[in-house]
């Protein structure tokens, strides 16, 4: 399916059974490409969220392989939830990937600041995480996973539980910083425009054994501005996009 | 501020009033039960007296408290190193918290030689469960997905506990010390009681024992009232330490806003 010459990490007849019996996965076959935006777009229960843990390396494989192209390079993880520490400023949430590789919070703090100036966050390094907005809170915790300088970014539904305006500036935000930091991104969605606007390519996935239906490039060259979003392409794209969704679900 | 402390002393001094009032309007005798006046008239009058003892109850009750505080959370930190531990050792706690004090006093002061080791172990075993039990809960309270956040970043084991369980588990101990510092005091009331004659005669329990033999009822009282607002200042400092260790960050202890 994909090439495999330039895969970064390539899962092969993966299968993930959990304890309770559920079949998560059943024999997928996926390959992350260096620097692609990569969406991983299907209903709930296909399993998305558990290829993500699985090449973050949480959790064992059931059957099959996960293999890196080279040394297994920096991962960067942003969940659903921002998954902040509520006892610590937005400053030390986002030293902690730094502090557990024990780098002392002076030599810290120019990364940080700039991770902070990235995602927008200047000047809020001393505020508590209760006292941001939710948009606010997804930012300092896309800051924490960029704070460590990741070559591959999972993200598990990150903006989902934001509101449509937050989630439109979050995902200009996003692509821009994609465009100038050249990570590759796998990102975990269940909304067909989102995946559309973001990704070089989905994987449209179904459920109940998860695995992988369809695969659709979208051939729009960055940078994508605003106007894409309501562009003919864009329609194109999505309705393209859905028609496979929803064969996927059919299956 | 005014708003908060008003209320209640208002409700307090019109309380007090009606006590004394109706016990002198129907000239209810002291050794029954004495007016608010008469408490602290005997107060003042017997303070070289009840003052050592209020000393040795509050220092018995403070050591208690600490013993609890450092081997409650250091056995909570045992127990969430294993589910083993934990499982294997906690019905032991459970057994010490349900079995009565006042049943198990007369055997430790009789296996403890000094009695004030032996009203300072009971005190112990009376208020140590609260916090053993909610810093057991908030160890393993911790966020799930911060945990496998640290597990990715490939923390060790001592890395998980100091970044994230031990702050994870403070609103909890605080919550449990909260209730040990009652307990602490009761529990060493309750062992003066028993230790009663045979004990070292100087704790307010003692002296409440004392005043009833002597049917001096109004000291009883003197007694009883400093021993409750000992209780109180307890209280009040524990939630005073607990605010101003959560206030940026604890629901419990943020400001809400309207």
């Amino acid at each position: 399916m994909a090439d495999a010459a330039a895969a970064l990490v390539a899962l092969r007849g993966v299968d993930k059974v959990y304890s309770n019996g559920v079949v998560a996965l059943k024999g997928l076959d996926l390959a992350v490409r260096e620097g692609e935006f990569l969406s991983l777009l299907g209903p709930s229960g296909c399993g998305k969220s558990t290829v993500l843990r699985l090449i973050a390396g949480l959790g064992d494989l059931s059957a099959g392989t996960i293999e890196w192209s080279s040394r297994r390079g920096e991962i960067g993880f942003v969940f659903q939830d921002p998954t902040l520490m509520p006892w610590a400023t937005v400053f030390d949430n986002i030293y902690l990937p730094l502090r557990v590789r024990r780098i002392p919070k002076r030599e810290a703090a120019a990364r940080i600041d700039r991770a902070m100036a990235q995602v927008g966050l200047a000047g809020f390094g001393g505020a508590y995480p209760r006292e941001l907005s939710g948009g606010m809170r997804m930012r300092v915790s896309i800051a924490r996973a960029l704070v460590a300088e990741p070559k591959i970014l999972l993200m598990d539904e990150p903006f989902a539980a934001l509101d449509e305006i937050t989630r439109f500036k979050l995902n200009d935000d996003l692509l821009a910083l994609w465009a100038s930091q050249r990570w590759t991104v796998v990102f975990v969605t269940h909304s067909v425009f989102e995946s559309v606007y973001l990704s070089t390519r989905i994987l449209v996935m179904s459920a109940r054994p998860g695995r992988v239906s369809a695969e659709v490039p979208i051939d729009v060259p960055a940078p994508r501005e605003p106007a894409f979003r309501t562009s003919h392409a864009y329609a194109e794209e999505c309705r393209n996009v859905s028609a496979k969704l929803g064969a996927a679900m059919q299956a | 501020m005014i708003a908060r402390v008003l209320p209640p002393v208002v409700m307090l001094i019109l309380g007090l009033a009606a006590w004394e009032i109706a016990v002198r309007a129907a000239h209810v005798p002291v050794y029954i039960l004495p007016g608010p006046v008469v408490i602290a008239q005997t107060l003042v009058r017997d303070w070289s007296t009840l003052y050592p003892s209020l000393v040795v109850t509050v220092l018995i009750t403070l050591a208690a408290l600490t013993a609890a505080t450092v081997l409650g959370v250091a056995i909570a930190v045992l127990f969430a190193q294993s589910k083993w531990i934990e499982l294997s050792f906690f019905p032991y706690a459970v057994i010490l918290q349900v079995t009565p004090i006042v049943a198990i006093a007369p055997l430790i002061i009789i296996w403890v030689k000094d009695t004030a080791t032996a009203l300072l172990i009971c005190a112990w075993i009376v208020s140590f469960f609260p916090i053993l039990s909610n810093t057991t809960l908030g160890l393993n309270s911790t966020d799930h997905n911060l945990l496998n956040l640290l597990q990715l970043y490939g923390a060790s084991r001592r890395q998980v506990f100091w970044y994230l369980r031990l702050p994870s588990a403070l609103p909890y101990f605080l919550g449990g010390l909260r209730i040990s510092g009652g307990l602490a005091l009761i529990g060493a009331v309750v062992a003066e009681f028993v230790a009663g004659s045979g004990g070292i005669q100087s704790g307010l329990a003692y002296r409440i024992l004392e005043s009833g033999y002597q049917l001096n009822i109004p000291r009883m009282f003197a007694a009883l009232f400093m021993i409750t607002a000992t209780g109180v200042l307890i209280f009040v400092v524990l939630t005073l330490v607990g605010h101003l260790a959560l206030r940026r960050w604890h629901e419990s202890a943020v400001k809400r806003e309207g």
